[in-house]
């Protein structure tokens, strides 16, 4: 075995570079555009991170990671500061204690899981929502945003694929 | 090498264990933030709040971003109008024929409000100043839907100012700082607007829910409102002008009535900060705190009488009740009696033509009376918009001849 296995994983590739461009296509799809009448949809960009950085590796930057970019979309958004930060940090803890029973399943399987992850941010988000303002969101804006998010699931998988295996102590 | 030989491998359980701990502990300030965080208590100081610091930030990045799109967008529209000029030019002409009619009518209302306004002595609204701006970003999800514009406080924003498009409200400010502001739109969750129905006069909350359509609550009384009504802001509570077009009036599929906003129509690419002030603005409260208040008027039958000495130790009950309880001769010269104007003026608007012969000519076009009101409610940016008229007496004076009727 060569040595250059065991080298860490530079947190950069798999956290710095990720996080950068979720923030940028964040910041595209909020820019006031319409296609033909309709507005863009709004996917939780962020959410393919949270649940791929739980998977790929316990690290101690990776929820800093997803504080920062909770905040971020907190900004930009104009939703309360730390909404969005404790939004995607319950579905990381959870995917993260789960990722022993999550190691070696198949792509259908890791949507699912990825998809009651999506579930457990936007129902958070909702319940908060509905303490902070007295109101309940609308249910079917709520489905949209579902919706949006989990088909984002093939880039949780690319980043999976590519950063699984980088780093040996985890395999 | 078999994995029992690695070394690195006892190192698994310490990182995995420390990584739990950075994650509560991330966690825990993470819900310390958000229960800190109160969007209700925006702090207008850009250096003291990060939110409008960055919002400082996004908004020329939005600004510039945007750019294509719009450049792209405002050539499409070219090339279209280039094609579809002459059926644009034939609904124009339509328009403009029936907004002659209107015209009439709001010629004979101003008239009419005009003199009722100096019979009574109306004292009327000022004309709101505004202020142009460009939305450089848009957020469009359930949990939160603000844009952030290209003006700020230089240009005399403030928070609670009402924010307009072309065809009706928008929302308004909760967030400014030099060169941007964020408009909390009426369909986000935290908005409550104080509405009322155009054609019953019934007041209702319009609350957002994160959906296109927001909710109408508190609604009162018995049918107040029918689908396709009118929706105007009512100006209760003063946070905003009375009469701003909202929308009309729908019913959901969840059986509750909603509004389909009037802002909707079009793309809001440019709005129109009204900067309205409402009375707790313009008020100085501390100053209305420390002034003295004026002298009794003599002979007021609200008052007591003016104490010539020091008061008698003992007072017998007839006494009391002389001061409490005003005669009916004292009581009448004290009735404050409404300002009423010089009959001379009144009497040289003679010659003004009466809203029945300013009525446009027979055409089936002719607007209804109830919809005679809403022209003036719909101009917002003028000065007309700030002395809404009458809802009773508006539409009997437009009111067109019984055959004018469609």
């Amino acid at each position: 075995m060569s040595s250059g296995g065991a080298r860490p994983l530079a947190p950069w590739r798999w956290l710095g570079v990720p996080m950068l461009q979720v923030m940028a296509v964040t910041f595209l799809f909020a820019l006031p555009m319409r296609f033909w009448g309709l507005s863009l949809p709004e996917p939780v960009f962020a959410m393919p991170l949270a649940f791929a950085w739980a998977v790929i590796r316990p690290s101690m930057l990776a929820p800093l990671a997803i504080m920062i970019t909770g905040v971020f979309l907190d900004f930009l958004w104009g939703s309360p500061t730390g909404f969005w930060a404790v939004c995607l940090l319950l579905p990381y803890g959870i995917v993260l204690g789960a990722r022993s029973i999550l190691a070696g399943q198949g792509r259908a399987v890791m949507w699912a899981w990825y998809a009651a992850s999506t579930a457990l941010a936007i129902g958070a988000g909702y319940l908060f929502t509905m303490l902070d303002t007295q109101n309940a969101p609308n249910p079917a804006s709520v489905g949209w945003q579902f919706l949006a998010t989990v088909v984002l699931y093939p880039f949780a998988d690319r980043l999976i694929d590519r950063f699984e295996d980088a780093d040996v102590r985890f395999r | 090498m078999s994995l029992r030989d690695n070394p690195l491998g006892e190192l698994r359980v310490p990182l995995t264990w420390t990584a739990g701990i950075v994650f509560i502990v991330v966690l825990i300030a993470s819900v310390a933030i958000l229960l800190s965080d109160r969007r209700e208590a925006f702090d207008t100081d850009a250096s003291g709040n990060p939110r409008t610091m960055t919002d400082k930030v996004m908004a020329p990045v939005g600004d510039a971003l945007s750019t294509p799109g719009r450049l792209t967008g405002q050539g499409v529209d070219g090339v279209r109008g280039y094609f579809f000029a002459v059926s644009e030019n034939r609904r124009l002409r339509a328009e403009l024929e029936n907004m002659r009619q209107w015209r009439d009518v709001a010629i004979a209302l101003r008239d009419t409000n005009e003199r009722y306004r100096t019979i009574l002595g109306l004292k009327t609204d000022p004309p709101i100043p505004m202020a142009t701006a460009r939305i450089v970003t848009d957020s469009r999800g359930p949990f939160a839907n603000s844009r952030l514009a290209n003006a700020g406080s230089e240009k005399g924003i403030k928070p609670g100012n009402p924010v307009m498009s072309e065809n009706g409200l928008v929302g308004r400010i909760v967030g400014v700082t030099e060169g941007v502001s964020r408009v909390l739109l009426l369909t986000d969750p935290a908005s409550r607007t104080p509405v009322m129905i155009d054609r019953t006069n019934a007041r209702a909350i319009l609350t957002g829910d994160g959906g296109p359509n927001p909710k109408l609550e508190y609604l009162r009384g018995q049918d107040p409102v029918k689908s396709g009504d009118l929706v105007l802001t009512s100006g209760d509570g003063g946070v905003l002008p009375r009469g701003l077009p909202v929308g009309v009036a729908v019913k959901g599929l969840d059986g509750r009535w909603r509004v389909v906003l009037a802002s909707d129509k079009a793309a809001v690419d440019f709005v129109r900060i009204l900067l309205f002030e409402d009375f707790t603005q313009v008020a100085d409260t501390r100053k209305l705190l420390h002034t003295t208040p004026p002298p009794p008027t003599p002979g007021a039958s609200t008052l007591p009488p003016p104490a010539p000495a020091a008061p008698a130790p003992t007072t017998s009950p007839a006494a009391g009740s002389t001061a409490t309880t005003p005669g009916p001769a004292a009581g009448a010269p004290a009735t404050p009696q409404p300002k009423v104007n010089p009959p001379a003026q009144p009497a040289a608007k003679t010659t003004t033509p009466q809203p029945k012969a300013a009525t446009p000519p027979a055409k089936t076009a002719t607007p209804q009376p109830k919809a005679a009101a809403t022209p003036p409610a719909k101009a917002p940016a003028t000065p007309a918009v700030k002395t809404p008229a009458p809802k009773a007496p508006a539409p009997k004076a437009a009111t067109p001849p019984a055959g004018a009727a469609p």
